[in-house]
């Protein structure tokens, strides 16, 4: 495996200069391999995991059950993708079980996200019905805990 | 009233650790990082830690078999049979022990008469020599070399026997050094072992941070079973060092001689330790798995930034420790880690904590995040420059 992409599975938050020393690499080598990993789109990009909860500017999230009609030649990645391109959609996953798409939204307001989904989502031709579920409260994202408990565990400094 | 004169005599002779001494230096310092730590820095994961709190709610609060709790016991036997390819029976074979440093001193007490010399190899962990001296046995230390990978050789072993030796006591691989053998030497040092009638308690508790090649028992080796004790625990490979739980396999009659001194002194060990252990080698392979492999490329890290450096570090095939040679600097361990200390505040421990012949060594723990790796042998790096212009 790609000695850069086993890092950043690992989930630290190296620069590309730490990397670099991490793996006995050159700061252009380390890009290289980002690049490459762009190219064969394995990398995406890089996102800041932030919690909002605290902020005025805190968005509305909501989670969004799609049941649809897979078109003939298309299957459900037509309509995925389509879904997908909206600005509201964070996420977008084919799932198995009970409904097709699950789709994750957020937006500034309640209605906002509500006037997504009534006016954008479930106006898709194709789309048989929406289940949509505000989230209330979150505990966990991409790892970080939200109340993570006190950085100081009491470790010695030297031990045997 | 003189209350020293009540404190026995091997006791009040018996040296602190070196490693004590050294840590009450780094703990009245502030911002120091410290590569001193003799532990992973991972947290014991979460499922283990939730299968401890089951267990406590549960109400398993009482004691348990004095050799531990049989399903543990159970699910040890198939461990070891899996990982190391030994096969001992749960009910009389197996003794489950306060982590392994309870283990060696229970082995230590329950097979050594007064006199008894017992072989260990050198530079190694701090508690050996003194488990020896506090069962008014003879400590015999076998010296191993940087050169030699720190793997210890039927050579050296040979030429520090002595008539009266008991027992071998081997840590492999080991703390400080990193140091493992080979298949081939271990067949030689067990052929030693037979030859001198030498009962072997091995120590390999480090045996799953095995980065190259493949590790071996040396209770795995023909007709080694019946003369070895087999020691373990779940401290390094699972990332649990306060739950303080370790075990010991091999033919029953010793497992119950070490029986009677545990069922004696600590009666048995933790029974929420013993529930979450179990949780440990039934579902925490795929953790012990990924932080090797964390371990492993950080090894990599500081085994190159220490040479680079300018200090001599041979690689360790195993273990979270690098222990490189600055006798180079012109300073032994002790001045130099010293030295790093109050010049650029990076804790690493003088090899003399392990051995006289660690002397010129320190032990740098690469068990901590990359940022503070990085930093620290920038830091390491730093101090060994103005070492080096201090010398021309």
């Amino acid at each position: 495996m790609n000695p850069v992409l086993k890092l950043l599975i690992e989930g630290g938050s190296l620069s590309t200069a730490q990397m670099a020393q991490v793996l006995g690499l050159t700061d252009q080598e380390i890009n290289s391999h980002l690049e490459q990993l762009k190219k064969d789109k394995i990398f995406l990009g890089w996102r800041p995991v932030l919690n909002l909860s605290q902020e005025s500017a805190a968005a509305v999230r909501a989670v969004i059950e799609v049941k649809i009609t897979p078109e003939r030649g298309g299957g459900f990645n037509n309509f995925a993708q389509r879904i997908s391109r909206f600005d509201e959609v964070e996420s977008c996953y084919l799932m198995s079980g009970g409904y097709d798409l699950l789709v994750f939204v957020t937006g500034g307001s309640l209605q906002k996200v509500a006037n997504f989904v009534s006016e954008k989502l479930s106006t898709i031709e194709g789309v048989l019905s929406t289940a949509t579920h505000f989230m209330l409260r979150s505990y966990k994202e991409q790892h970080f805990l939200m109340e993570a408990p006190a950085e100081e565990t009491g470790r010695l400094k030297v031990a045997p | 009233m003189d209350t020293k004169a009540y404190i026995a005599r091997h006791v009040i002779n018996l040296p602190r650790s070196g490693i004590r001494d050294f840590f009450e230096i780094v703990a009245k310092m502030k911002n120091v990082i410290s590569l001193g730590i003799g532990e992973p820095d991972f947290d014991t994961p979460w499922h283990i830690r939730e299968a401890a709190i089951y267990a406590l709610e549960k109400g398993k609060t009482h004691y348990t078999s004095n050799l531990g709790l049989i399903e543990l016991r159970r699910a040890i036997c198939k461990y070891v049979e899996k990982n190391f390819a030994i096969t001992y029976k749960p009910e009389d074979e197996v003794i489950v022990t306060v982590g392994v440093s309870e283990a060696i001193d229970i082995a230590i007490r329950a097979l050594i008469n007064p006199g008894d010399k017992v072989l260990f190899h050198q530079p190694c962990y701090v508690s050996y020599h003194p488990s020896v001296t506090l069962a008014h046995g003879t400590g015999v230390p076998v010296p191993t070399y940087a050169k030699d990978n720190f793997a210890l050789t039927a050579e050296a072993l040979a030429a520090a026997w002595e008539p009266g030796c008991k027992l071998l006591m081997l840590n492999l691989p080991c703390n400080p050094t990193g140091g493992t053998c080979s298949r081939a030497q271990l067949e030689a040092i067990a052929k030693f072992a037979v030859e001198k009638d030498l009962l072997v308690l091995s120590d390999e508790i480090y045996s799953e941070l095995t980065f190259d090649g493949e590790h071996v028992s040396i209770a795995s080796l023909p007709g080694m079973q019946e003369r070895t004790i087999f020691l373990h625990g779940f401290s390094k490979a699972f990332a649990m060092t306060g739950w303080r739980i370790g075990y010991a396999c091999g033919p029953a009659e010793l497992i119950e001689a070490m029986m009677k001194v545990h069922q004696y002194s600590m009666m048995c060990a933790s029974i929420i330790s013993q529930e979450a252990a179990i949780e440990a080698l039934v579902r925490g392979e795929d953790g012990m798995k990924a932080m090797r492999e964390q371990y492993h490329r950080r090894r990599d890290f500081i085994v190159r930034r220490l040479n680079e450096a300018g200090l001599k570090c041979h690689v360790p095939r195993a273990s979270f420790y690098a222990f490189p040679y600055v006798g180079g600097t012109g300073l032994n361990g002790r001045d130099f880690a010293v030295g790093l200390l109050e010049a650029q505040k990076v804790a690493v421990v003088p090899g003399a904590a392990f051995g006289a012949n660690g002397a010129d060594f320190v032990r740098a723990c690469f068990a901590t995040s990359y940022e503070q790796l990085i930093e620290a042998t920038d830091k390491i790096e730093k101090y060994c420059q103005t070492l080096a212009a201090k010398k021309n």
